[in-house]
């Protein structure tokens, strides 16, 4: 018992938290971002394999680590922009549409990847980012330890959640597009472009879960594996939800989901298999299912939220 | 510009022209990767061809791996219709394949006609409970289904594996992961010697027209219908929206179910954690070539299901991956769904005033 509680003082514990956070926090920001806008993007897990799969080529072709985070940026949006024209401007069914895209990224992904090393048995790798070296905090105790196994690449999570945050709650542009997601024709009386605002919100957002991805193969690993991704997308789709559209709460939700998942992975070394280890791993999908039905009742969802809009119609 | 203009009502022969040109459009964009990955574009056209239809083995290989398509395209069929978005088929499969093994490899032993349709039955009734879950957490909390019933995809596959490593495991499978054999009584009989092509088909065909007739022809398909057209209204007329919703959280993923039911009876025999290559997700892309009609689900899981056997036997002579079939499904629901702006509305062509 004494064990299980022991867990919570070692620093490994909170720094493997926050890097199983880290891919969770872009892929919740990415998923609010389209939301807000009004557009359900169910996408996502197909994007993160994207991104995962996209940026870790960059990288093992030869480009920089940033260039490789680039890539699947890019390549993220470019999903995003096909997500965007067949919900938006065409109003198709956005969770059929979202399931279609993840099926074309899922598979797209996993072809490319087959036909750039047809036959290997052990996947490639890649030189991933170095852990963080940062003066005088580095050496503080407990804390020193948990921030220098951290990459730039979590550093950029943390940044982008302040931006998000900043752009929607203090910017004009922020004010459209909240707008956008609550009230379509508000925004077109304002003489603004609802289709433009959706697209760049659903590509945006695209591009920020394919960053998700890219994580997963250019810091928490070194490869590209089949199933690596294996229901993140969708974890992310519960979070965002549970922290009801909002950065901050995504950012706690996220860390609070990593802290769930790395102490699940110390408990069952502690039972020494007298547990089957599927139990264990049914508990981050439980713990968001759990999550979902709490807040559900009173989750304020965006009012426009897969409600396309034509011009001109009411 | 142009202008979508709604139709009153949609010529038949645009409801069949929609799905077999999205379906022809999916091969043609497949075109380009293949191109890319350097491939000998018309020469993998026709292996895929001739490996999904060039033989009577080839056929009825085709017709093996639409079975359990047609199951969970009707089980996505029946759910899109009244707007519950079950993206769980792919688990309700694995509990019905669970629940068969469970009682078809030795705990009960009964001839075969009691014991065939009972395990079969239970396959039915795993995946439907497992579908009441996320139902009743919409009606009673207003929890999102599509992301309950894909979370608990994952759950399941995990309690599967649980089940084969530990209790359920055959400890005469040289130490592999799987559940014991179903009894012979609990086995679907093939329909021809020589092929594995097995009475799950008929079973499966015959679910379409019932559901095809439940839809169309009963008061409760109207209720479904009704309630996914506009759920509001359908509770101002005084349906009973809840238990009309229930109903189709069972046929969903009572169908579901079976899928996993008929693969374990009729083909595999017994369970390992890959018995499903997505064919639940794979469901959906059948329901939505279908245009969501029971009928029309057949053609179109016998469609989906050529593709991924002729993708299996190109990959195998020359070497290209059997991922390209993915890529075929993925293309194919996304240009259906476009398509299907045609059969809703017409393209009118508004020339723009002078002013």
């Amino acid at each position: 018992m004494l064990d299980a509680l022991d867990i919570l003082l070692q620093a490994n514990f909170w720094a493997a938290t926050i890097r199983i956070a880290t891919p969770l926090i872009f892929g919740v920001l990415g998923a609010l971002l389209c939301e807000r806008a009004g557009v359900l993007n169910l996408g996502i897990e197909g994007i993160f394999v994207a991104g995962a799969m996209s940026g870790w080529l960059a990288v093992y072709l030869g480009l920089p680590l940033w260039g490789g985070v680039l890539v699947a940026a890019l390549v993220g949006a470019g999903f995003g922009l096909v997500h965007g024209v067949l919900t938006v401007p065409l109003g198709l069914s956005q969770h059929v549409t979202g399931i279609g895209v993840t099926l074309l990224a899922t598979s797209a992904a996993y072809f490319g990847y087959r036909v750039a090393f047809p036959n290997v048995g052990t996947p490639p790798r890649i030189e991933p980012f170095p852990p963080l070296d940062v003066p005088v905090i580095g050496n503080l105790p407990f804390i020193g330890p948990i921030v220098g196994q951290q990459t730039a690449f979590t550093v950029l999570a943390f940044a982008c959640v302040i931006l998000v945050a900043f752009v929607l709650a203090r910017t004009p542009l922020g004010l459209a597009l909240r707008a956008v997601g609550d009230n379509p024709e508000a925004v077109e009386a304002q003489g603004l472009s609802v289709v433009g605002l959706r697209m760049g919100a659903v590509m945006a957002g695209s591009a920020l879960m394919a960053l998700g991805g890219a994580f997963l193969t250019l810091s928490a690993f070194n490869a590209f594996y089949f199933g690596m991704i294996n229901g993140r997308g969708w974890v992310c789709i519960a979070l965002t939800v549970f922290a009801s559209w909002r950065p901050g709460k995504a950012l706690v939700g996220a860390l609070l989901f990593g802290a769930l998942d790395a102490y699940q992975l110390r408990l069952q070394t502690i039972t020494g298999g007298a547990v089957p280890s599927q139990i264990f791993l049914m508990l981050p999908y439980i713990f968001s299912i759990a999550a979902l039905v709490l807040v559900a009742r009173r989750a304020d969802y965006p009012r426009a939220l897969m409600k396309p809009y034509f011009k001109g119609q009411r | 510009m142009i202008r979508f203009v709604p139709r009153e009502r949609t010529p038949l022969w645009l409801t069949i022209a929609v799905p077999v040109g999205s379906g022809l459009a999916a091969l043609l964009l497949t075109a380009l990767p293949l191109a890319l990955s350097g491939a000998p574009i018309l020469d993998a056209f026709r292996l895929m061809a001739l490996g999904a239809a060039g033989s009577g083995f080839a056929l009825a290989e085709t017709l093996t791996r639409a079975t359990p398509l047609i199951f969970t395209g009707l089980a996505a069929a029946v759910a899109f219709r009244a707007k519950l978005w079950n993206i769980g088929a792919e688990g309700q499969l694995y509990a019905g394949a669970l629940a068969t093994v469970a009682l078809g490899a030795g705990l009960i032993e009964a001839p075969a006609y009691v014991l065939l349709p009972l395990v079969l039955l239970a396959g039915a009734l795993a995946g439907a409970a497992l579908l009441l879950v996320p139902v009743l957490f919409k009606s009673r909390f207003g929890a999102d289904e599509v992301v309950v019933t894909l979370l608990m995809n994952f759950i399941v596959l995990l309690f599967v594996q649980m089940m084969i490593e530990g209790p359920m495991k055959d400890e005469m499978a040289l130490g592999w992961p799987q559940s014991a054999p179903v009894l012979d009584e609990a086995t679907l009989p093939k329909l021809f010697t020589g092929l594995r092509l097995h009475w799950g088909l008929v079973i499966a065909v015959a679910a379409a027209v019932l559901l095809h007739v439940l839809i169309s022809r009963t008061v409760w398909g109207f209720r479904i219908r009704a309630v996914g057209e506009n759920a509001r209204a359908a509770r101002y007329a005084g349906l009973p929206v809840g238990r009309s919703l229930a109903l189709v959280g069972l046929l969903s993923g009572g169908l579901a179910g079976l899928a996993g039911a008929s693969e374990v009876a009729g083909l595999k025999g017994y369970l390992t954690s890959d018995l499903s290559p997505g064919f639940g997700y794979a469901g959906i892309v059948v329901a939505t070539l279908a245009n969501l009609s029971p009928l029309g689900v057949v053609p179109s899981a016998i469609f989906i299901a050529a593709v991924f056997v002729g993708a299996d036997s190109m990959s195998r002579a020359i070497g290209v991956s059997n991922y390209l079939a993915d890529l075929v499904v993925a293309f194919a629901l996304l240009s259906v769904l476009i398509g299907g702006l045609l059969t809703r509305f017409r393209l009118v062509l508004v020339r723009r005033e002078a002013a």
